[in-house]
């Protein structure tokens, strides 16, 4: 078997794509370009659903797309299994490590012992490789780690069959066939993660997600302060930055990963635009910053008034024109 | 945001990891850094936190006044909301809203209790009296 290579990136589920599919001999894949290909970026606030009683609020697509969608567009096929019994989807398990497969698991956080404590919630779409076993313990590689780790059987058993919201069900995935990708195949599937990208943040319909979400979120902003009392608003905000910043995101929602996926596209492509459009995406992630440090003036008990409620707001909805802009043009450009 | 730019302030992930940001370097490229860690997200998970304990507290209380069954405490003290719970003890979401309730969770049978404590992960005495 050749040995597995631990590679650390900023999300997860980019990371066990790029490790896998490195593994597997697709030696030119990085985690910007994972995420692009993926088309990644997102926004959306659902409303009436809560998590950990606070607003529903993601930055990027749902859970599995990215590591479905890169490997569709670069014609790689895939196999993900989601299992009934513990004991079939262990063995399971053990058959592909004996194939020599490393093999990307999707698992929950709150029995996740190594994770520090203040960060285990009962979420459900963390995403790591197991690539071997010793000594009675799986081989672990968790992207979000500097350095491999190991889970007892019983361990990794909890953790993949968390319950609760997007409840894993033993989930786990690998590319099975990959054929040697051409430039020309590259080139296809970097338009059709970008042209995608554009189709979700702006076009998706109703106006909760893509770039009207974000103001979506900037008018319930405007009311929290009223509606819920200062404490809960607060509370929601700090939610609001979690989601953007915590561990995971490259920073600023991932606006930064997207604007280094744009710069990697350009040099791909031989298109000059496309950096271009890249810094108005690092312009989006450093105004997400902004938003997120005014923020934490009112969760921290510094910032009480309704003005500074509003200053959140209007940042939000400066926000979402100019990643509409962004997405305008990025649109103009891809298409040939 | 710049490299120069990327803080490296003090977290809970001291002693597990760094994690890796996406900044721009002297020449404008991005590239991947490790930062230690944003006092804006810190503060962010410490009021969330300070909120978990808030709730653990109420709970705590409307047990002690015999307001609430254990089940409310124990749900707060492990972040489980229903659909967590459910999944865990395979009651109804109902079902535990009626368990929420002191009269309906002392006519449980153990064995029902025991799922409970399961979930929750703690013993069946630990689950009738809970020790603070």
């Amino acid at each position: 078997m050749e040995s597995f290579k631990h590679i650390q990136t900023a999300h997860c589920e980019n990371g066990v794509t790029v490790s896998l599919l490195k593994h597997n001999g697709v030696e030119f894949m990085t985690e910007p370009l994972a995420f692009g290909l993926g088309s990644g970026l997102f926004y959306i606030h659902i409303p009436f659903m809560k998590v950990n009683n606070g607003p529903a609020i993601s930055f990027r697509t749902m859970p599995g797309a990215i590591f479905k969608r890169t490997c569709k567009s670069l014609d790689i096929k895939v196999e993900r299994k989601k299992f009934k019994s513990k004991i079939e989807a262990q063995s399971f398990l053990n058959e592909k490590l004996s194939e020599g497969i490393p093999v990307g698991c999707q698992v929950g956080v709150f029995h996740l012992n190594y994770f520090p404590k203040a960060y285990r919630f009962h979420f459900n779409a963390h995403n790591l490789i197991v690539f071997g076993q010793e000594d009675g313990k799986y081989l672990i590689s968790d992207p979000v780690m500097e350095t491999t780790t190991t889970l007892f059987p019983e361990e990794l058993e909890k953790v993949r069959f968390a319950q609760g919201a997007l409840a894993p069900k033993g989930q786990l995935y690998f590319p099975k066939t990959i054929s040697d990708i051409s430039d020309e195949r590259l080139r296809n599937a970097i338009n059709k993660g970008i042209k995608r990208n554009c189709r979700d943040m702006l076009h998706i319909p109703g106006g909760i997600a893509g770039v009207k979400g974000i103001n979506y979120t900037a008018n319930k902003i405007r009311g929290w302060r009223d509606k819920l009392g200062e404490r809960q608003a607060a509370l929601y905000l700090g939610q609001i930055v979690r989601m953007q910043e915590e561990i995971g995101t490259g920073g600023g929602g991932f606006r930064f990963l997207y604007a280094a996926f744009l710069d990697e596209a350009s040099e791909i492509l031989g298109n000059d635009k496309l950096l271009n459009i890249s810094d108005q995406f690092t312009k989006s992630g450093d105004l997400w910053r902004d938003s997120a440090l005014q923020m934490s003036g009112i969760f921290k008990g510094r910032l009480t008034s309704q003005k500074d409620y509003d200053n959140c707001a209007s940042l939000l909805n400066e926000i979402s024109n100019v990643e509409k802009e962004a997405f305008k043009q990025l649109s103009k450009i891809v298409i040939k | 945001m710049k490299k120069s730019d990327l803080p490296q302030d003090k977290s809970d992930l001291v002693n597990f990891t760094r994690e890796v940001c996406y900044v721009k370097n002297e020449n404008g490229k991005y590239e991947a850094e490790l930062s230690s860690g944003w006092d804006v997200k810190t503060d962010a998970l410490n009021s969330a936190w300070l909120d978990i304990e808030n709730r653990i507290t109420e709970a705590k209380n409307l047990f002690i006044s015999g307001e609430a069954s254990p089940i409310q405490y124990y749900m707060e003290l492990k972040l489980m909301d229903f659909t967590v719970l459910a999944g865990y003890t395979g009651f109804w979401k109902w079902q535990i809203n009626k368990h929420k309730n002191p009269e309906s969770f002392n006519r449980l049978n153990d064995g029902k209790l025991q799922k409970y404590a399961d979930a929750f992960g703690v013993t069946l005495m630990e689950l009738k009296k809970p020790s603070f």
